[in-house]
């Protein structure tokens, strides 16, 4: 008997030669200014009120000694990229970040496919984890000191659980919303259970589970700031611990605004890197 | 030949979809499958798809008995499934997944061809309306060059004129290779359009009510399809407990 399930092709599907030459018909253009133009529209307000507020500190109107105004903001972190010295802590920061992140997210999507796929897994580890869930991440801070010591492993966990949990709840609840109608075409073709995971269900789930890893990579930027308050001697977190103890409110906002900045460049880059997997989602959305 | 022998089907639920159904189709034959909703039409053809098991009873392809999805049976649901990730063309290839790429690419080209959708072989899904969709479904189900074609209601959600524009489409695909056709709808024109023979079902548990030859008014003479119309629209009225009032023939 042939299953007939197996692919020549190692892309997602089989079919996908006969189609990948008229590929770039199928996205829609976007005029590039209107995404520009709303880009300069988000910075207006922003912008705007630190302008208003540098303008107000010039002329004497406000102090701008708690607040300081974003010109001596920026010249503190110029002067601490000079010095080399942002380089070492946005490395540290982005190490536990990402080391976080990639264990965290790892797991929860294993823990996800297990429970989402297999009925007895699912029994067995989703009251549990179901349970464990409702616990504020940060409480479980003091155990892993007690565990894990003071060092880099228990930050790297902290930031890991805060990963998990969202990665895993995504990817179990995007597996268990897959349409059973499409499945069905699946069983129709007679796919094997492989390929069936392969070409039905992970097409499938990869919407949802993407999401949650952005969700997921938010979680890592809020846990690694926990991490580095609860005592770090290099990262961002350090940069606004040292800031407040030593009454440098340009430090702390210095600080603040890199983890805007890496926050978004990461989450600029996992889009980036997922993008391709989704453009057949790629709704107009934009275009309304 | 198919052979559906003394099937029956009884849902967890305690429902009984399906009772004592018996028929034999020859091969090559459209049939058409009639019935007010609820009399089982869905549950026979997942059942002769082997995507669900009969109680008792035996589904039999050329004499092999069916106990499970098949390569020999195609299945074209309702709403038109295609696979949302994937354009046009790799849906219609979607279970040629055993072809070399130069084969599955020729015969999808020659199926969308055949169904008017070579324009838009490389475009996703969404980009298309409902009946070039169920267009798509079709020419994916027919692309496996099934010896059986099972179509649940196929065009019920699309209006009359895409209605007649498919029945062409269906048609000129059915006579490259002659599958065994099953054609559920609830349309005594549609049956009439397309089918060899009508079966009207009843419901309650889902049986055989009536048989109807309609005699080939697909070779175009209007006398004898007006005939068979009215031959099972009487039948269908029959079965759904209606007066014999309603046989007149709307123009
Ligand atoms: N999965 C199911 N579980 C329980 N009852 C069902 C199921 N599918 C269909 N039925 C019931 O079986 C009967 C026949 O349904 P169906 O085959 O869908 O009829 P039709 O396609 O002719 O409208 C109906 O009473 C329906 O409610
Ligand atoms: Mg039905």
């Amino acid at each position: 008997m042939s299953t007939g399930s197996i692919s020549p092709a190692l892309g997602l599907d089989a079919g996908s030669s006969v189609a990948e030459s008229g590929r770039g018909a199928r996205s829609r253009a976007r005029p590039a200014w209107r995404h520009g133009g709303r880009f300069v529209l988000g910075l207006l307000i922003p912008l705007g009120l630190a302008l208003g507020w540098e303008l107000a500190t010039r002329a004497g109107l406000a102090q701008g000694r708690l607040l300081p105004p974003p010109s001596r903001v920026l010249g503190t972190l110029l002067t601490l990229a000079q010095s080399g010295d942002l380089w070492v802590h946005v490395r540290a920061t982005l190490t536990r970040v990402a080391l976080g992140f990639l264990g965290g997210a790892a797991f929860g999507i294993l823990a996800g496919a297990l429970t989402g796929t297999l009925p007895l897994a699912r029994h067995l580890l989703d009251p549990g984890l179901q349970a464990l869930r409702a616990v504020p991440s940060l409480a479980w801070v003091p155990l892993f000191i007690l565990w894990l010591g003071i060092l880099e492993t228990p930050k790297v966990v902290l930031i890991a659980v805060g990963v998990f949990f969202p990665v895993y709840g995504g990817v179990s609840g995007a597996i268990a919303s897959v349409d059973r109608k499409l499945v069905e075409v699946g069983r129709i073709f007679r796919l094997s259970r492989l390929a069936l995971a392969r070409r039905i269900l992970l097409p499938a789930v990869l919407p949802g589970t993407i999401v949650s890893l952005r969700t997921g990579l938010g979680l890592g930027f809020l846990f690694v700031v926990a991490a580095e308050l609860m005592g770090a001697s290099e990262g961002l977190g350090y940069l606004l611990v040292e800031g407040q103890q030593f009454g440098k409110p340009d430090q702390i906002l210095a600080a603040i605004l890199a983890f805007a900045v890496l926050g978004k460049l990461a989450d600029a880059l996992l889009v980036a890197l997922t993008r391709p997997l989704l453009r057949w989602q790629d709704v107009s959305r934009d275009v309304l | 030949m198919l052979t559906i022998q003394d099937v029956a089907k009884t849902y967890a639920d305690g429902t009984e979809a399906l009772a004592g159904i018996r028929l034999a189709i020859p091969a090559g034959e459209i049939l058409a499958l009639v019935g007010g909703s609820g009399c089982g039409k869905t549950t026979l053809l997942r059942l002769v798809a082997g995507l669900d098991t009969p109680n008792s009873g035996a589904i039999r392809l050329d004499g092999a008995a069916i106990t499970g999805p098949h390569p020999g049976v195609g299945l074209v649901f309702q709403e038109p499934r295609l696979l949302p990730w994937l354009g046009i063309a790799e849906n219609v290839g979607f279970g040629l997944a055993h072809l070399s790429r130069t084969e599955r690419r020729a015969r999808v080209a020659h199926v969308l061809d055949r169904v008017g959708l070579s324009a838009h072989a490389d475009r996703w899904p969404r980009d298309l309306s409902g009946g070039q969709q169920q267009r798509a479904a079709i020419a994916r189900a027919f692309v496996a060059d099934p010896k059986v074609l099972l179509l649940d209601e196929p065009f019920s959600a699309l209006d009359a004129v895409t209605r007649e524009d498919l029945h062409h489409h269906l048609l000129t695909l059915w006579a490259e290779a002659r599958p065994t056709i099953l054609l559920v709808t609830h349309d005594v024109a549609e049956a009439v359009a397309l089918a060899d023979r009508a079966v009207v079902m009843r419901p309650h548990p889902g049986r055989i009510h009536d048989t109807v030859d309609i005699a080939r008014p697909r070779s175009g003479d209007p006398e004898a399809s007006v005939a068979a119309t009215r031959a099972l629209r009487a039948k269908l009225d029959a079965s759904l407990g209606r007066t014999l009032s309603r046989t007149a023939v709307p123009a």
